[in-house]
């Protein structure tokens, strides 16, 4: 049958050639921008998010609690109609109480875990004054749950022991603040304590939220800065699989009581723009194909229009109607087969000619140029929604061009 | 004569075979009521004035039409409750046409336009569909370039070429929809003289002509008035 369907489907492309041109070119169009979009946008995601888990802890056991302590009236009458007026919560040290106990629950299990203090404080340097976040750790432990000591770009994170009072800084931090390598700053505590801190190293990792706000020092140093001698108030954990986060986290917070909050968790904000932003791709592109594939709709219409007698003559022959559907069909699916090979094209040229833009990009993460991510599954994705577009639009007038009754054409060719 | 016995022996036979058009309101009986027996091997020609349903009955015989009541034997099987896909393939096997125009596919050569009843019918094998294809527009007296495409030849060659395209597959009728009408006399003249070569070799042809000399060509001539039978 193919050697029957397939030439008269190409003969009659052939004879429509710039609307054969367009419409291929209109799915060539949709199929090379989803390329080129998903390159962008999954490039920038995947980046992203490899940072984040590379750069910060997958669960942290906070010293926080998801909903706060029952009341024991309401303990005592669970059922009872119990309402408590002006409540006012116990003044209480923060700090996860039983750490020690926590930390040593996990000697033995996968998990490699490090305990912090995570404090605010004002840093000064000459006539600058910036707030950020200090970090309290202890330098053996923390290296195996985030990659610090590789994102140190200046110094070195065992100058933490050997110097008094040293800091890291991140990157952001540093330029704003205007310190470099050695430089002495003094870091002010929430609770009044002044300490002078030597700069003995600078990170960079390449997301801004942790490079512009975060600082690293000892966690004794920073237990006397924040007056809170002892007290852990965040145990960062690793995982070995990264992709149960959200299950470990629930099972630790299962375990200890304290809220453990697992990256996604920690970064939903960020990871809910992305979902709104493949949204905004996949219906912008996927508009792109729907205008293709009216493209085709108006292509094939033509054709059957101006190929009326034809028709009629090849049912008269005896072609059913399916072989006249084929026909047709053939033909949407060679324009959107021709668009899609056209289009990965297209696709690939995009991706390369963003590569090669280079400029100096600050956002939630800073790079030089757009992160690309050049896989495969794209190209796969665009081919099948350009094949499905082309088939629907060709199958909607192929099915009319199958109930073309011979009698009334030949008739009214006489 | 029992109905078996007829059916065995005509090719086609035809019991009250009715065609009604209808166009709002009122209906209009293209063909009434037509009882009618073609063997094999008979030359018949179907005539009367314009509008009086000959070409209707044709593309009722031919199994391009369905008749609204009344039956159609055709090589001993009723077509009347056939389905679409089925007298399509009664189509491609048992039948041939040949209309006033020659209907040709204009993007394909001569020689694929003559084997593309074959191709679909695919029985035979590539080879031997060129060779057939070669050997019936040479009959025809198409001797030279068979990869002419349509719109390089003169009416008449058009019209024999269209006549190859309908013997491809050896139809058991030979069916002709005023094959003359757009032709000169000259060429009407050699149209049915290879019918009535085609004849002799025991084809069976059914055409619709107006012309009454053309029609003296032929065997039998049923004449239709008003979508009846006259005789």
């Amino acid at each position: 049958m193919a050697a029957l369907t397939l030439p008269i489907a190409l003969a009659h492309l052939r004879h429509r050639k710039r609307q054969t041109f367009v419409s291929v070119a209109g799915v060539a169009l949709g199929v090379g921008f989803f390329i080129g979009m998903a390159a962008l946008m999954s490039g920038f995601q995947m980046y992203f998010i490899s940072k984040v888990i590379d750069t910060w802890p997958h669960v942290i056991i906070k010293d926080e609690f998801r909903d706060p302590a029952p009341q024991p009236l309401m303990l005592v009458f669970p059922e009872g109609a119990v309402r408590l007026h002006s409540l006012k919560p116990r003044d209480e040290i923060k700090g996860i109480r039983n750490a020690q106990e926590i930390m040593a629950s996990f000697v033995g299990s996968p998990y490699a875990v490090a305990p912090t203090l995570r404090t605010q404080a004002f840093f000064r340097y000459g006539a600058r004054e910036i707030a950020a976040t200090m970090v309290g750790i202890d330098p053996k432990l923390e290296v195996k749950v985030t990659q610090l000591a590789q994102d140190i770009i200046a110094g070195r994170i065992e100058a933490l022991n050997t110097t008094a009072n040293g800091i890291i800084l991140g990157e952001g931090l540093a330029k704003k603040l205007g310190v470099s390598l050695g430089n002495m700053l003094s870091v002010t505590s929430p609770m009044g304590a002044v300490l002078k801190m030597k700069v003995v190293a600078i990170f960079s990792t390449g997301v801004t939220a942790i490079d512009n706000f975060e600082s690293y020092a000892l966690l004794k140093k920073a237990q006397v800065l924040a007056g809170r001698t002892n007290v852990i108030n965040q145990i960062r954990v690793r995982l070995p699989d990264v992709s149960v986060a959200r299950e470990t986290a629930r099972q630790f917070e299962d375990r200890f009581g304290y809220k453990a909050e697992s990256w996604e968790e920690s970064y939903s904000n960020v990871l809910g723009l992305f979902k709104i932003q493949n949204g905004i791709m996949y219906s912008s592109v996927g508009a792109i194909l729907i205008v293709a594939a009216f493209g085709i709709f108006n292509i094939i219409s033509t054709v059957i229009n101006e190929k009326r007698r034809d028709i009629a003559i090849l049912k008269s022959i005896g072609l059913t109607e399916s072989d006249i559907t084929r026909i047709f069909l053939v033909q949407g699916l060679m324009l959107g087969v021709a668009g899609t090979v056209l289009g990965w094209g297209v696709g690939f040229g995009i991706t390369e000619l963003l590569s090669s833009i280079r400029f100096d990009m600050e956002g939630f993460i800073r790079s030089q140029g757009f992160i690309l991510n050049r896989g495969w599954p794209p190209y796969f994705i665009a081919a099948g929604f350009a094949l499905v577009a082309s088939t629907v639009a060709a199958y909607l007038p192929a099915r009319k061009a199958a109930r073309i009754d011979p009698v009334e054409i030949i008739r009214g060719a006489a | 004569m029992s109905p078996q016995m007829s059916t065995k022996q005509a090719l086609l036979e035809t019991r009250h075979l009715t065609r009604t058009l209808k166009t709002g309101v009122e209906s209009v009986n293209l063909v009434q009521d037509i009882n009618l027996t073609i063997n094999a091997g008979e030359f018949v020609a179907i005539t009367g004035p314009s509008g009086s349903g000959k070409s209707s009955l044709l593309y009722l015989l031919g199994l391009l039409d369905r008749p609204s009541q009344g039956e159609l034997w055709m090589d001993g099987e009723n077509t009347a409750y056939m389905s679409d896909a089925k007298r399509a393939e009664m189509r491609l096997s048992k039948l041939g046409f040949v209309f006033q125009f020659h209907f040709l596919l204009p993007e394909f050569t001569l020689l694929e336009n003559v084997s593309l009843p074959m191709r679909k019918r695919g029985k035979l094998s590539e080879i031997e569909i060129l060779e057939r294809a070669h050997q019936l527009l040479c009959d025809l007296d198409l001797p030279d370039d068979h990869q002419k495409l349509p719109e390089q030849l003169s009416g008449g060659q058009r019209q024999r070429v269209a006549i190859a395209r309908a013997l491809a597959n050896n139809p058991l009728i030979l069916l002709a929809d005023e094959p003359t009408g757009n032709l000169d006399s000259k060429n009407g003249q050699r149209v049915f003289d290879i019918f009535e070569g085609l004849v002799a070799n025991g084809q069976t042809v059914i055409t619709v002509t107006h012309d009454p000399a053309l029609a003296q060509r032929t065997h039998r001539q049923i004449h239709l008035v008003d979508g009846r039978l006259v005789y």
